[in-house]
């Protein structure tokens, strides 16, 4: 059977093949289809979301030490969240097989920052694989459980957002069955007081060298020989991009990308009259080589270590180096065209909020979440935004230093609050900071495609669970200042943001609509503009709803008269309330004259 | 075909770019070509530029299109059928839709404009430009959202894949009630072809 597959989704089919018995994540782009792949279409792998990266990669660790298989995915900056256990995880080795999947985001499709994560394999001394296609990451991925089994070490699997995203051909297997294990106590490998853990770290160094024998047989480290004198050392979708471009080189790619086959390496040097590495982001590869003594390696200077890689920068790389000849350059350019960012939704519940912290130009603290998107055109309602529940940590600093005279707001959406912001209002109490925290809740996780958390009453398998009421949690964390309100009442939202940080202590203000996106899509009784009382004051445009455009018809001024698409308004009703002259109204009161 | 064929489709977030991509891919690979696919998501569903490399041939290496060497570009929005122009190769053809999708960053901006008629840009550049009246067919027959079956219709003139392949994966891909109008809009599509009158 072959069926074409993306990255991800080979993924949770290696999954099922590999008789992994619990997958544990929090979404994250480009990760998230792995679980929801799972959930979806093998419902037989118990698998979960956690409300961080953190518990989630703990999770995975229970289950291991358990018995079971268990596979964690997360994105790049998740495997930061996660880092704590992760370290110590990599000492007490595992039981039933453990992999990582860590999906990076060179270029920063959907990402705050694109580090290179194969430099954690390293950091935490465990072994690498990174596909370069679908029918790879499926292969290495039950390969990962069988080493992680072999060597008792976590396994990452490292993949990035083209090999994540992009879709190729996977031949299909049956399962094959794991080895059938039992939860052993065993505190010396399981519990890393000191003395326990400084046996342990032998153990870790004791592995590698097992590891370093092990990448010079694995076939997923092959030689490509073409007969040429240049020989090009490569891996994930770097060697796809190299190949496409230079198909006649000759290739050592590297399937399992750490420890490195260095004897490989050395023989491949050695029987080549240049050595190129073509890697994406930093010179990971190229810098253990050097430093193993092949100093002529070439790489980073001719291909760069920001950004994605292309087939045509990996051409240009090479043509600079004198490897091949020419480039087939673009015949077309394209000219000066108009920005189209990502932009709230029509009828988004985030927009109130951020049109009154605007008009109070105070200072706001952001988060990671569709809000993030406040930061754009015209609405430039967000100051900062940095990892994953910042926002509230970042508002107790800059109010306690008096950054901003006029006041600082923290906005954070309800699925980051349950990920990190809790700590950070606990913090907030404690110290009793006098910040403003707004807890933009849409009942959803919904920048990765409306994902269910503790607080919406629902698992990833569907199953009904308890919703975290985030009212009363707020109030048992010490906030004496709660309100509830509707973010669709514009003038209720300003003047509860107004009286709040004028009210000493911390607070906290929750909005009550839920996305308008998911889980189902909500489409009110649409407004329409009445065009002879438009005025064409561009008011309505300033709100940024992608349902309000520009109409032909114009003022005395030729400014542009606004036109409302009904078939994408969901009737917020918030253009109606900064309308100076009421021209907008329901389309079933409206009466054409 | 000896050769790699490469097809970039571009649109807004909620088009339907990416169900069209499947489609084609799919179809493709029933066929018996090696498949790659390629695209970005993630917040590109706020309303930003949604964009699909689908690459078919004996063997396919990199998943994402080369730059300038793209065969056929098939554009839902005539705006970002010209904003992604530098993807065609010399002698590509253009597929574009007449649907204009204004973003609300452009709506009585005075830093930026949308183009008065950008497929009339287009073939200024490119020869084989074949503005499609997507949205008016779609409209006629009664769905907006056939915009991307209409266009899949006008692409399969030009590719190297059977018909009832094309039905068959539609048949496969839609939903049961939606069939019977998408293979309408398909062969709607069938009937636009490069002439100096779709222009």
């Amino acid at each position: 059977m072959r069926e074409l597959l993306s990255g991800n989704e080979a993924v949770a089919r290696g999954a099922y093949e590999a008789g992994v018995a619990l997958a544990v994540s929090y979404p994250g782009t480009p990760s998230t289809e792995i679980l929801e792949t799972l959930a979806d279409v093998f419902p037989q792998v118990y698998s979960q979301w956690s409300p961080n990266e953190k518990v989630a990669f703990e999770v995975a660790i229970g289950a291991s030490i358990g018995g079971g298989r268990a596979l964690c995915t997360m994105k790049h900056v998740g495997l930061n969240v996660a880092a704590d256990p992760f370290m110590t995880f990599a000492y007490t080795g595992v039981n039933g097989g453990f992999v990582i999947v860590s999906c990076d985001d060179p270029e920063m499709h959907s990402s705050q920052n694109e580090q290179d994560n194969r430099t954690y394999a390293k950091f935490a001394a465990i072994p690498m694989l990174n596909p370069s296609s679908s029918q790879e990451s499926k292969d290495m991925l039950v390969t990962g459980f069988e080493m992680s089994e072999m060597f008792d070490t976590p396994v990452m699997l490292h993949m990035t957002t083209r090999i994540s995203h992009a879709k190729g051909i996977v031949e299909l297997n049956d399962v094959v069955a794991g080895p059938n294990k039992k939860f052993i106590k065993d505190p010396s490998k399981y519990v890393m007081i000191p003395t326990n853990a400084r046996k342990r770290h032998v153990v870790v160094a004791e592995r590698m060298e097992k590891l370093r024998h092990f990448a010079e047989e694995t076939p997923f480290n092959v030689v490509e020989n073409n007969g040429s004198k240049i020989g090009v050392i490569t891996g994930g979708v770097s060697y796809q991009y190299t190949k496409e471009v230079a198909p006649d080189l000759d290739y050592l790619k590297l399937g399992m990308g750490f420890p490195l086959p260095m004897k490989k390496i050395e023989q491949f040097i050695k029987s080549h009259d240049r050595i190129f590495i073509v890697e994406e982001l930093e010179p990971f590869w190229e810098e253990m080589i050097k430093a193993a003594g092949f100093l002529q390696v070439e790489g980073k200077k001719y291909f760069g270590a920001l950004g994605e890689l292309s087939p045509i920068r990996v051409a240009h790389g090479l043509k600079e180096a004198g490897v091949i000849s020419s480039v087939t350059e673009p015949v077309y350019s394209a000219g000066d065209m108009f920005p189209r960012p990502p932009v709230l939704c029509p009828g988004c519940p985030h927009r109130g909020a951020f049109m009154a912290l605007k008009k109070l130009g105070v200072a706001v603290t952001g988060d990671i979440g569709c809000y993030t998107l406040g930061v754009m055109e015209p609405l430039n309602a967000l100051d900062t935004c940095i990892c994953m529940g910042a926002s509230i940590g970042n508002a107790i600093g800059m109010e306690r230093v008096k950054g901003s005279e006029k006041g600082t707001v923290a906005v954070i959406g309800d699925s980051t609050f349950v990920h990190s912001g809790i700590t950070g209002l606990l913090d907030a109490v404690w110290n009793q900071s006098n910040v403003t925290i707004i807890i933009l809740d849409n009942r959803a996780t919904a920048m990765t495609g409306g994902q269910q958390h503790p607080a919406t009453g629902k698992t990833l398998m569907g199953a009904d669970s308890p919703s975290l009421n985030l009212v009363e949690l707020v109030k048992a964390l010490g906030v004496k200042n709660v309100k509830e309100l509707d973010p669709y009442d514009f003038d209720l939202v300003l003047n509860t943001i107004k009286t709040e940080m004028e009210t000493p202590g911390p607070s906290v203000i929750i909005t009550n609509r839920p996305c308008v996106l998911m889980p189902v899509r909500i489409m009110n009784e649409p407004y329409v503009v009445d065009s002879e009382l438009c005025t064409a004051c561009g008011a309505c445009f300033r709100i940024s709803c992608p349902a309000i455009a520009a109409s032909h018809e114009t003022n005395k001024h030729g400014h542009p008269k606004a036109l409302i698409d009904e078939t994408l308004c969901t009737g917020c009703t918030l253009c109606t309330q900064v309308c100076p002259p009421e021209a907008i109204m329901l389309k079933s009161h409206f009466v054409k004259a | 075909m000896q050769e790699t064929m490469n097809i970039l489709i571009v649109g807004v977030g909620g088009q339907g770019v990416l169900l069209a991509s499947e489609i084609l891919s799919e179809a493709a690979m029933n066929a018996g070509f090696d498949v790659k696919k390629s695209e970005i998501h993630g917040m590109s569903q706020r309303g930003g530029v949604v964009s699909s490399h689908v690459r078919i041939g004996p063997v396919v290496y990199s998943p994402t299109i080369q730059e300038g060497q793209a065969d056929v570009l098939m554009a839902f929005e005539q705006a970002e059928g010209y904003r992604a122009i530098n993807w065609l190769k010399k002698d590509g053809i253009a597929i574009v839709s007449r649907t204009a999708l204004i973003p609300a960053i452009v709506t009585g901006s005075k830093q930026f404009h949308y183009p008065e008629d950008a497929i009339a840009d287009l073939q200024k550049i490119v020869k084989k430009t074949i503005g499609v009246e997507a949205d008016k067919i779609a409209a006629e027959l009664g769905n907006p959202r056939l915009v991307n079956t209409i266009l899949l219709g006008v692409l399969s003139n030009y590719m190297p894949l059977p018909t009832e392949l094309w039905v068959d994966t539609i048949k496969a891909r839609v939903k049961p009630k939606l069939v019977d109008v998408n293979l309408l809009a398909f062969n709607r599509g069938r009937g636009v072809r490069l002439t100096k009158t779709t222009a």
